[in-house]
């Protein structure tokens, strides 16, 4: 199979990645893009144990992940690319050719504007949204596999269904 | 004048907060509302809501409830939910805490009656409690 998903969501593994979409499209590894957890083992020995045993783990930076992905995405399995942030993400959609970015789940912070239950913005994270899309990247919110993914443009208009 | 049956033998319940629930919707609200309902020792358990909060947020948020009701125990709903990843790195800097990861309503209910018991101590009991409560029953069980 391949990378059937490529995530934004702040929490990275969590319930909603491991149980809400693992489960139900079978996913048997996670690729966990994100610099600090690249560099750091206690960070990722901690991941690692949120996933069950039938599940790998895979953690790279930015960098390490455009050159990596092609081996992924030629994977038996399905897999998830997560990242935990949308500067990450597109520097995968630049030197990866990512198509399909799902916002699963960016949340409260100072500065940030709500725009859905599970998606908070600043003005220049709406931006980044933006020059995803601008690339080539279809960006829909979904936090689940069962909710109806949003368009970008509702995202920003703050149109949850 | 007879002497009542009920209630005559039993230590004092322990009516402090001894440790925080934390999980994903209102897990928490949930089963600390049941164990009050059944024991009427909710007040033991603090109930913490994570909706909206980034990971940093959520571990700031648990961090705080625990200092300010000084308890060394956490009790969250999944393995790889974001409470027990937050709770992870909480621990980390606190030797004399424990978390129970996976916590149902046997476990918090065997939790508020262990009064002989430390915390910590209440809290692995208890948590072998809540993993032997789960059986399964009919279709060829």
């Amino acid at each position: 199979m391949t990378l059937v998903l490529y995530r934004i969501d702040d929490r990275l593994i969590h319930g909603q990645v491991v149980v809400g979409w693992g489960q139900p499209l079978d996913i048997g590894f996670i690729v966990l893009v994100d610099d600090m957890v690249a560099a750091s083992e206690w960070e990722q020995d901690l991941y690692r144990m949120g996933v069950p045993p039938e599940m790998e783990v895979y953690f790279h930076s930015a960098t390490d992940a455009i050159a990596a992905l092609p081996k992924y995405r030629a994977d038996s399995r399905k897999g998830i690319l997560l990242t935990g942030d949308i500067a990450t993400m597109r520097r995968l959609v630049d030197g990866a050719a990512v198509n399909a970015v799902n916002v699963g789940g960016i949340h409260s912070r100072a500065g940030r504007i709500q725009r859905m239950r599970y998606v908070f913005l600043t003005p220049q994270e709406e931006q980044e949204l933006r020059d995803l899309a601008a690339r080539g990247a279809t960006v829909t919110a979904q936090d689940v596999p069962g909710a109806r993914p949003v368009s970008l443009d509702d995202l920003i208009a703050g149109a949850e269904p | 004048m007879s002497s009542p049956i009920v209630g005559t033998t039993e230590s004092t319940p322990i009516v402090g907060p001894r440790a925080i629930v934390a999980g994903h919707g209102e897990f928490a609200a949930g089963l600390v509302s049941a164990v009050q309902q059944i024991t009427g020792r909710g007040a033991q358990l603090i109930p913490v809501a994570v909706n909206k909060l980034s990971v940093q947020d959520i571990e700031d948020l648990l961090r705080t409830r625990m200092v300010e009701a000084d308890v060394r125990v956490i009790f969250t709903d999944l393995q790889a939910g974001s409470c027990t990843m937050a709770s992870r790195r909480i621990l980390r800097g606190m030797d004399d805490a424990v978390l129970i990861a996976g916590a149902n309503l046997p476990t918090l209910l065997d939790f508020v009656f262990a009064e002989g018991r430390t915390a910590p101590e209440a809290a692995r009991h208890a948590a072998e409690r809540g993993r032997a409560a789960i059986s399964a029953h009919g279709a060829g069980a």
